[in-house]
């Protein structure tokens, strides 16, 4: 049998090992040369509940996650009961653990093995053996990965893997050689992250050095990723007391000069709006991660959902300029990210990063990005020929004002929350004020001339346009190809910023489709409303999503 | 040499003969002391009539919002740890909407001086209750009067075992001056709680009423017995005791713990592009 890509889901309960099976298994298929996609379910606890790790492989770059699967491997008998029916005809499933003999037509992991303690990497053995991965890749992965994280049970984990490889060789009869499926010369050449690693990095490749968090799923692992690279990096990054405490710490320490973040997701930034609104006053720039999970309130915590758009858009009080990057890869998690410490040092305020669970959990296989051409921030100048007095907020033609550091040169810097005149001194004066905002929205134009132009495929003239934005771009494109191959005239527009909105870069397109189609993990279509706001122009048609799940090509057409 | 004129003369905008004149005369003078030029200090503010202090005196300053002075001092001292950082503010920004903050900072020991105006009242706002107000305090806001019992920050300070805990009143400048220096030069948090008149909303406790009350701590006072401590920080009523009321030397401070801040301000720290290929050659 031969494949040209391979759908597999590891399900059962918190604890069992099905991340650490499935991160192995993903980092196997990339270094034999697969491209990946993984998506990741889970529930809000530590034991039990069902957990799912899908893993998309093929040749070609997987745009989304599928629900039919070639490979079912059960840990738990609610996984066999939940999967079953995604299950293609001949596909396989194995089972373990309490998943009992009424695994109908599965290849069951002997008793044995599951109640080593090893019953993780005793699966994983099976598995390798019947999707044709050799034993040697596999046994110097656990050797990397298990061997950092548990060096007293590395030989343990070695022996059980070999024990149940062997055991599958003799038998079970039916294999499938998933391994020719990769066979590209790409082997060897990929790396494997998630879209919060690709964020972390994208923040450490601008020079970021400061970051405050409160751990709120699904942003924390930006944080971790920095503090796993702190000491290597020169970075301070620190648990604040809570939301509130993290966005004025980095807005301090960015006072200061640090490239600042923060990370967290809804009800976190909920907290964090006050902050927000001090950085647009006091010009400060700061770059905030907002991973989306359902709301409102605490909703559903480890879910997906693209409905903090508005939210984000609004949040703080007062009038000021901001961008909003949404990345719909992991390649542009990197580098928007990156260009979001460039754009706050450039307008000096807040930028916004919005992902969410889906993207910020899936791991993908990518070339290692290229850091050539790629510069730090430099934050405000330190030493100066700038006579004195020195004013913070003069009031210049751009609105962008000379950025000191406070202790750096003789030069007082002055900061405030109250409006302010330009050496920064708090005053009631409201001719200054009208002139402070004029000067504040100004810099509407620094932040408009840097706009990431929307992604297009199709043909010129489409008559249906398929629009996305963020984490929906990959499932919005295995549809729009999938109509293509079948003869429609469709067209993919995707946005990876979502404001400020130019206008000139996509509204010729959508005026001369027949059709337009917004694509959007929320109930109401809130980006699709941001464009009639914006532009008049208004999208009739939505596919929205509001379950919880990430898209599939599949559940796009079906509703189209 | 730093010269008190170099912190400047300002008009503020403080009502005649409010406590907040002597705390800013003793803060100068204590920046004098400590031979500190305006450019090496930041002040950091929130929002009240005592979170005004900083734009009456020449250094550099983050006027932030109501409650968050420190989270933005900690923030400001961890970027550049060669700064000395005050946050200072009321005690309503301080004890009431920055409390959490407050007990935080106290367990970092991180190296900044928070000053706190306790005025027992909120002055800005017009005379409501404060954290810090008696139990029966009237006000606009509590006809029948405060039903809450009074924050004790410098108990709660003790408890948390702050470096560094003093109480001074602003009508005697002299002591209050001492105090900051101490503070300042203390390496680690340190806390001044400084009694300050209120003359438009709080009648109760006047200067009249801290004059009666306020004492000195007696000589042979030992700061450093924490059980002393806290039972010297229960004392508020007939006699109202002024001084260092606790000093622990020797607790790690918070900055020195990262070692990215071991080689200087993080404004001034390259970003070493072979170390990130490294970092991401490892995720293959
Ligand atoms: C988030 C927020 N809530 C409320 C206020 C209104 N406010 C301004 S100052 C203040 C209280 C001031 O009292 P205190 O901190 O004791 O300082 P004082 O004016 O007495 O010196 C309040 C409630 C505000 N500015 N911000
Ligand atoms: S209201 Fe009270 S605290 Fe404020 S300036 Fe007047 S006297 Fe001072």
């Amino acid at each position: 049998m031969s494949f040209d890509e391979f759908n597999i889901l590891i399900g059962g309960e918190a604890g069992q090992g099905l991340v650490t099976i499935g991160e192995l298994l993903s980092r196997a298929m990339v270094r034999s040369g697969c491209y990946i996609l993984v998506t990741q379910g889970y529930q809000s606890r530590i034991r039990g509940g069902h957990n799912t790790f899908s893993i998309r492989a093929g040749a070609d770059l997987p745009l989304a996650p599928q629900d039919e699967l070639d490979v079912l491997v059960a840990l738990d008998p609610e996984t066999l009961d939940l999967h079953r029916k995604d299950l293609k005809k001949d596909g396989l499933i194995i089972a373990s653990g309490s998943v009992g003999v009424d695994a109908d037509g599965a290849v069951l992991v002997p008793r044995d093995m599951v109640l080593s303690g090893f019953e993780n990497t005793a699966v994983l053995g099976v598995l390798a053996f019947l999707i044709g991965i050799e034993s040697a890749l596999f046994e110097g992965l656990i050797r990397d990965t298990l061997g950092k994280k548990h060096p007293e049970a590395l030989d343990e984990n070695l022996a059980a893997f070999k024990k149940a490889y062997e055991w599958a060789k003799t038998n079970t009869s039916r294999r499938m050689d998933v391994s020719k499926t990769c066979k590209t010369d790409r082997s060897g050449r990929s790396v494997m992250l998630n879209g919060n690693q690709a964020i972390a990095l994208g923040a450490m490749s601008a020079g970021a050095k400061f970051c405050a968090f409160y751990p709120m799923t699904p942003s924390t692992s930006v944080p971790l990723t920095l503090i796993a690279n702190a000491d290597a990096m020169d970075l301070v990054v620190e648990q604040a007391e809570d939301e509130i405490a993290a966005i004025n710490m980095a807005i301090g320490a960015s006072f200061c000069g640090a490239p600042s973040m923060v990370a967290t997701s809804g009800g976190g930034f909920a907290l964090m709006t006050e902050g927000i609104s001090l950085a647009g006053m006091t010009e400060t720039p700061v770059v905030i991660v907002v991973a989306q999970r359902p709301g409102p309130a605490t909703g559903l915590p480890t879910r997906t959902e693209q409905a903090d758009l508005e939210f984000v858009l609004h949040a703080g009080h007062g009038e000021f300029a901001r961008a909003i990057f949404a990345p719909g890869s992991i390649e542009a998690c990197f580098h928007l990210t990156h260009r979001a410490f460039h754009l706050a040092e450039a307008s000096q305020g807040p930028v916004f990063i919005l992902t969410d669970q889906f993207l910020a959990d899936s791991y993908r296989a990518v070339e290692p990005f290229n850091l050539e051409g790629l510069a730090p921030v430099r934050a405000g100048a330190r030493v100066s020929d700038i006579e004195a007095p020195y004013r913070r907020y003069l009031i210049t033609e751009s609105g962008v004002s000379p950025r000191l550091l406070p202790g750096f040169s003789r030069h007082l810097v002055v900061a405030d929350s109250d409006e302010h005149t330009e050496d920064g001194h708090l005053t009631e004066d409201l001719s200054v004020r009208e002139a402070m905002v004029k000067k504040r929205f100004r810099k509407w134009t620094v932040v408009l001339k840097e706009v990431e132009p929307p992604e297009y495929h199709g043909p010129e003239a489409p008559e249906t346009i398929l629009l996305t934005w963020g984490s929906s771009r990959g499932a919005g494109l295995e549809a729009g190809k999938r109509l293509r191959q079948g003869g429609e005239s469709v067209g993919n527009l995707h946005f990876d910023q979502v404001w400020p909105l130019a206008q000139d870069q996509f509204l010729g397109r959508l005026s001369s489709a027949k059709r337009v189609v917004s694509i959007e993990g929320n109930a109401t279509g809130q980006f699709a409303r941001l464009i009639r706001r914006e532009t008049g122009f208004d999208i009739k048609d939505r596919v929205l999503r509001y379950d919880g799940l990430p898209f599939t090509a599949d559940y796009i057409l079906e509703r189209l | 040499m730093v010269d008190i004129k170099d912190f400047g003369e300002y008009e503020t905008a403080w009502c005649p003969g409010c406590g907040n004149f002597g705390i800013l005369d003793a803060l100068k003078k204590a920046l004098v002391a400590c031979g500190l030029g305006p450019h090496e200090v930041l002040i950091v503010s929130g929002i009240g009539q005592a979170a005004k202090i900083p734009h009456y005196l020449n250094v550099n300053v983050f006027n932030g919002l109501h409650g968050r002075a420190v989270p933005v001092a900690t923030g400001a001292k961890l970027a550049h740890p060669g700064l000395t950082v005050i946050a200072e503010s009321g005690d309503g920004c301080m004890y009431g909407e920055g409390g959490n903050h407050f007990i935080s900072a106290i367990r970092r020991n991180i190296d900044i001086t928070m000053i706190v105006h306790n005025n027992q009242v909120y002055g800005l706002t017009k005379g409501q209750a404060s954290p810090t107000s008696d139990e029966g305090f009237v006000t606009k806001a509590q006809p029948h009067g405060v039903y809450s019992s009074p924050f004790n920050p410098l108990a709660v300070a003790v408890a948390l075992d702050a470096g560094f805990v003093a109480r001074g009143y602003a009508g005697m400048k002299e002591h209050l001056t001492d105090l900051i220096v101490r503070a300042i030069r203390h390496r680690g948090f340190s806390l001044v709680d400084i009694l300050q008149p209120c003359v438009s909303f709080n009648k109760v406790n006047t200067y009249a009423w801290y004059k009666e009350r306020c004492r000195e701590l007696p000589i042979g006072y030992d700061p450093t017995d924490r059980e002393l401590a806290f039972r010297t920080a229960l004392l508020f009523g007939g006699r109202i005791p002024l001084g260092v009321i606790y000093e622990k030397t020797g607790r790690p401070v918070f900055e020195d713990r990262f070692t990215a801040l071991k080689n200087g301000p993080l404004a001034v720290q390259k970003t070493d592009f072979d170390a990130l290929r490294a970092i991401i050659a490892d995720l293959a």
